[in-house]
């Protein structure tokens, strides 16, 4: 709630404005029966026309008058409401683009996603209709209870009885339903994930012939989400009706009372009959509040949940003062690290350490889940080592602010990731302010031209995940694309994969004349033979290191993959 | 889609829900019945006490006990009504949503691949909900507001005709004042709309693609963007909110005439008529004339809220009208031979870009035909042509001689195992994920396949092994979700096989011992082998190599590379340092 209100705070007069003119324009309304009053007791009562049409011109002006407030309120609300889930949208953006990787993995990308539209858009309904509806009820409310003791105190005493009793019901049914709305956001988000889910496997929801499976899947989780709505849906709507019959019960009230005070003299009809009208002036306005209130619940429980996001710690800044470069340092250095991811059994990484002279080359080789792209992970920081360190230039990572650090960092993950836009717009992620000579040396060397050319150009066009593009392509554009940062080190997490033998080859040949440090994730001995430097990595663990002939020599795993990749093609 | 059409298939949607409708309409009735009497038997009760000494309180005890009655009965359906539009309303929802969802399953795939995820996935959830949520909305107040403004009319006519018609004729500048809002209010939806379903595209984009964007600190550059996104939905939120605002404070306007008026005829009335209209009677005129116009207010909020409803109903519909994939035929195949055969095959993924043409292959049965060549050369167009994601424009495949186009497509694709490049897995557990093409299979059999695809003691490693929930996104690397998927595919033993970079995820020792079990799974049976390690496809039949969507070179190992063309190349090239 807290965001909320600083959201809103930026909109302040707005959200000041707005509940004033509704009040302004409840003042009319209340003054109204007044006028009607007079009508009666000095128009009719002394057959005065003129005075008749007088007073109506003066509803005709209250009318006008309370047109314009209301038309004030309500762009004053839509402004305050709009403005602060732009503010809030806008907050949530920025707050999940400091996630750490970890962070990430747990909320898992949907559930960031429904936070982002369907839950800002609650909050949104919900801020509109209480700027419009919040101060105008209880005013009226109060506003008739005063009336009603003005007229006379003893019967008005069951106005007094009777609110407590409205409140209950209305914010009773607001807290039963709040944590059910919650369940019912739950099967929603299972929902959301199902549909992206079949859009992204739908090649292979076909192959295996799953559609009707996956339709029957949903449907159950719609059936799930229906019963959820439904529980919450029935004690929402006890709100109206108990409303309803509270106000009756005292109206039965109120006229008895009425009836016996009467009887003594005490009170005349009249009073009795400007009595039950503000009972029900109280009712009409009870019912729109309980409509606001259900509402009202299901921002409040989409606030929560918003809220949670905005307060998760993000990824942790720098600590220590900047320090600088250690003189004769090694260029990276892994000191006894292990790595552990969150939620999972064992280590990915254990014990490792080694060091890289700058300008080297790294091959990294290893079977599938020995901890190649995790080892590479950590020197950008999007892991943090759960034991030891890790150092460029001497200096800890997680001393070096993440954004100075990945920018000196070219990082090519496994997972090749293109954005809408066009070629150029993606290269361009290195380096905003290349110029297109530098994307197409960038290009060249990734050996991409031939990709930049069968689009039409640097401004040929990627559509979303780059999927007009095959995967080879999409390799060789994502290498350029890292390139262009012009980086002091360079990672490949496997990210040749794709490529033929012919082309990988090329590659490589290209990066030698960079100069940078290349990290090179393969499970080709071919890709990091060539390398100064190989780590072997076995379940976590450096098995050995060293250069190709060395390990050749001596390392009985490097032999055997080095075989197992050699002998078919001899 | 034009509004009189999207009516038309919001009423197809409450066809099933017929009896729940006459039950609202049948509560309605009640509670406004209800609503409509309290204040006649509280009248009656207040008319029980004339003054000091004249109460007459047997009278007003059965009024009072009538009143009560009526208000338990009213209190008791109006909560029926609110229940059962709530069941209407999302029983709805899960129709609509369940339709659209089957359309994904059912379109053709380029209607996927062409368009942004979050927006397809947008339309299913956010739009169905506040299709829903209008509906809602609209059912409680439409007809208890049509039924009050109904009742009241005849009450009023029977006190006053001259009055109520005087209301009558005043009403329809309400009616004109909300229909001429409306209207803009439904363009200015629809723009917001359009805004939301770019903001989400975008925020789809960059939150899915989180770590990419912080490994190059895009940040900065997305908040920018983001802002812009969101400003242009914040203006366009603000003109549709408020538009749709106005016609409530309108409506109440033209109220305040009506309330106007009657004041003013009922006074003179009052004057002229010198008693037979009582200042009583004009009291419980003005309440009931208050009684009419509210549910017009209502009515006005209901239609702004429908016209969202409608303008998302509308993109819900043509997604749901959305062409199927074209119609399948009805031959099957039973287990097929894997004879399979392409003739003058053309085919290309936009018009102006001609990909494979004139394109001609026998495969016979059992036989194996790798296809390499420089990425990008349409290797992976084969695959989606033989599996009918993509149909051919002009030629014809066969399998076991019938056209592909005249089989049914379940039977086609049983027939087929594929293993992709790009892995997906289901967010599932291990199990589920294995046993997707053979649910029927026992435990011993899937434990065999994922032992085949070495899979076994990765997924043991797993903290809840075969039962822990994986999906696309996870813990699970590259390498280790193509092991599923060859694990998967390895349990189902298809007679024809496509294997598109089946491997390359895979490090080199255990992708040898899953070629064995690969080999192992080939023999016998038709397959089709998309590879950049020429290792692994040497003893195939057939070598297709191909260069810009046309197959330049074809023959085996051998030949090719006495040929010394274009394979030759790739294939010396791999021993490059």
């Amino acid at each position: 709630m807290n965001h909320l209100f600083s959201c809103l705070k930026r909109y302040l007069p707005e959200s000041i404005l707005a509940p004033l003119f509704k009040l302004f324009e409840a003042g009319m309304e209340l003054l109204v029966p007044l006028v009607v009053a007079n009508v009666v007791d000095i128009g009719v009562a002394t057959g005065d026309r003129g005075y008749i049409l007088h007073a109506c011109l003066v509803l005709v002006a209250f009318g006008v008058a309370g047109l314009g407030f209301a038309l004030t309120a309500q762009y004053f609300a839509a402004r305050a409401a709009v403005g602060c889930s732009a503010e809030l949208r806008s907050r949530l953006f920025c707050k999940m683009q400091t996630f750490s990787f970890t962070q990430i993995d747990g909320m898992g990308t949907s559930s960031m996603l429904t936070r982002m539209t369907s839950d800002v858009n609650q909050v949104q309904t919900g801020v509109n209709l209480t700027l419009r509806l919040l101060l105008r009820s209880p005013i009226v409310v109060a506003g008739a209870t005063a009336m009603a003791f003005l007229v006379d105190a003893k019967a008005a005493l069951v106005f007094l009885g009777l609110i407590p009793f409205l409140f209950l019901v209305v914010f009773g049914v607001m807290f039963a339903c709040i944590p059910k709305y919650k369940k019912v956001q739950e099967e929603l988000d299972g929902v959301y994930l199902s549909t992206r889910e079949n859009l992204v496997g739908a090649r292979v929801i076909r192959a295996f012939r799953l559609e009707d499976e996956e339709i029957q899947s949903f449907e159950h989780k719609t059936e799930k989400l229906v019963s959820a709505q439904e529980r919450v849906g029935k004690i929402a709507a006890l709100t109206a009706p108990l409303t309803f019959v509270l106000v009756e019960f005292a109206v039965i009230v109120l006229i008895y009372l009425g009836a016996i005070r009467v009887d003594a003299g005490a009170l005349e009809q009249g009073q009795v009959v400007a009595l039950y009208s503000y009972l029900s002036l109280i009712l009409v306005e009870l019912i729109k509040f309980a409509n606001f209130i259900v509402t009202t619940a299901k921002a409040a429980s989409a606030a929560k949940r918003i809220a949670a996001v905005l307060d998760t710690e993000g990824e942790k800044s720098l600590l220590q003062e900047e320090q600088s470069p250690v003189e004769g340092a090694p260029h990276v250095s892994f000191t006894g690290v292990s790595f552990t991811y969150e939620g999972s059994g064992g280590s990915a990484l254990s014990g490792v350490t080694f060091t890289v002279k700058r300008g080297e080359t790294v091959g990294i080789l290893g079977g599938t889940g020995a901890g190649k792209s995790t080892l590479v992970r950590l020197i950008p920081r999007f892991y943090e080592a759960t034991e030891g360190e890790v150092a460029l230039c001497g200096v800890p990572v997680g001393a070096i602010p993440a954004e100075k650090l990945r920018e000196r960092i070219g990082y090519v993950p496994q997972k090749t990731v293109l954005f809408r836009g066009t070629i150029a717009s993606n290269l361009r992620w290195g380096n905003q302010d290349a110029s297109d000579e530098e994307l197409l040396r960038a290009c060249e060397i990734a050996q991409a031209l031939d990709v930049v050319e069968a689009k039409g150009g640097l401004a040929g066009e990627i559509a979303q995940g780059g999927r007009n593009l095959s995967g080879g392509q999409r390799q060789r554009l994502t290498i350029a694309r890292a390139l262009v940062k012009n980086p002091e080190l360079l990672i490949l997490d496997d990210s040749a994969s794709a490529l033929d033998y012919a082309t990988d080859a090329r590659l490589r040949s290209a990066l030698k004349g960079v100069g940078c440090t290349v990290f090179l994730v393969s499970q080709r001995v071919a890709s990091v033979m060539g390398a100064d430097q190989i780590l072997v990595l076995d379940e976590g663990r450096i098995a050995d290191m060293g250069t190709h002939d060395e390990l050749l020599k001596r390392c009985e795993l490097y032999r055997e993959i080095y075989r197992s990749q050699t002998e078919e093609t001899a | 889609m034009r509004r009189r059409e999207v009516y038309r298939r919001i009423f197809a949607y409450l066809k099933p829900h017929l009896g729940l409708f006459l039950l609202t309409i049948f509560s309605a009735l009640i509670v406004v019945a209800g609503q409509i009497l309290a204040p006649f038997f509280a009248g009656k009760a207040v008319d029980c006490i004339v003054g000091a000494g004249e109460v007459d309180y047997a009278g007003l005890k059965s009024y009072l006990i009538a009143l009560g009655a009526v208000s338990v009965a009213a209190m008791a359906f109006q909560w029926t009504l609110g229940a059962a539009n709530n069941r209407i309303a999302f029983r709805v929802l899960a129709a609509v949503r369940r339709d659209a969802f089957r359309k994904i399953e059912k379109v053709p795939l380029k209607y996927i691949d062409d368009r942004p995820y979050g927006d397809v996935a947008n339309t299913v959830v956010a739009d169905a909900e506040t299709f829903s949520d209008g509906l809602l909305l609209g059912f409680t107040q439409l007809f208890t507001g049509v039924l009050t403004i109904a009742g009241v009319l005849v009450v009023m006519f029977v006190i006053r005709w001259e009055i109520a018609l005087i209301v009558v004729v005043i009403t329809p500048l309400s009616l004109f004042v909300a229909r001429f809002i409306a209207k803009r209010t439904y363009r200015t939806f629809r723009q917001q709309v359009k805004a939301r379903a770019d903001t989400t595209a975008f925020v789809d984009e960059m939150i899915g693609n989180l770590k990419v964007v912080k490994a190059f600190c895009r940040e900065e550059e997305n908040e920018a963007l983001f802002e812009r996104h969101n400003e242009l939905l914040r203006k366009a939120s603000l003109r549709s909110i408020f538009f749709s605002s106005t016609t409530n404070p309108t409506t109440r306007f033209v109220n305040s005439l009506v309330y106007a008026a009657v004041t003013f005829s009922g006074g003179l009335f009052a004057i002229s008529t010198a008693g037979a209209f009582t200042v009583g009677y004009l009291t419980s005129f003005l309440q009931y004339a208050n009684q009419y116009t509210k549910p017009f207010n209502e009515i006005s909020e209901v239609v702004a809220e429908f016209q969202n409803a409608l303008a998302c109903a509308g993109r819900l519909f043509e997604m749901i009208d959305e062409e199927e994939e074209p119609k399948e035929g009805e031959e099957t195949l039973g287990r097929a031979e894997g004879e399979v055969s392409l003739k003058d095959v053309a085919f290309s993924y936009t018009p102006e870009r001609e990909l494979i043409k004139g394109f001609n292959l026998e495969v016979p049965a059992g036989s194996r035909v790798a296809i390499v060549g420089p990425t990008g050369c349409g290797k992976t167009t084969l695959v989606n042509l033989l599996m009918r994601f993509y149909d051919v424009q002009e030629g014809e495949i066969r399998v076991d001689g019938k056209e592909i186009r005249t089989l049914k497509r379940d039977s086609l694709r049983e027939n087929f195992g594929m293993v992709l490049q790009d892995t997906w897995l289901k967010t599932a557990t291990v199990r589920e994920n294995l046993t997707m093409g053979r649910p029927d299979c026992t435990e011993e059999e899937m434990v065999e396949a994922a032992k085949a695809a070495k899979a076994h003691a990765m997924i043991e490693r797993l903290p809840q092994g075969y039962d822990t929930v994986v999906g696309d996104e996870g813990v699970l690397s590259a390498g280790q979700k193509q092991l599923l998927c060859i694990a998967r595919v390895m349990l189902c033993r298809p007679p024809m096989l496509i294997l598109d970079e089946a491997t390359s995820n895979i490090d080199t020792r255990t992708e040898r011992i899953v070629q064995e079990a690969f080999a192992e799974l080939m023999r016998g049976r038709t397959c089709f082998v998309v590879a950049h390690r020429l290792s692994t496809i040497q003893t195939a039949d057939l070598i297709l190599v191909m260069k810009d969507g046309k197959i330049v070179e074809r023959g085996k190992h051998s030949e090719l590379l006495a040929r010394g063309g274009f394979y030759s190349e790739l294939y010396y090239a791999q021993f490059a340092r």
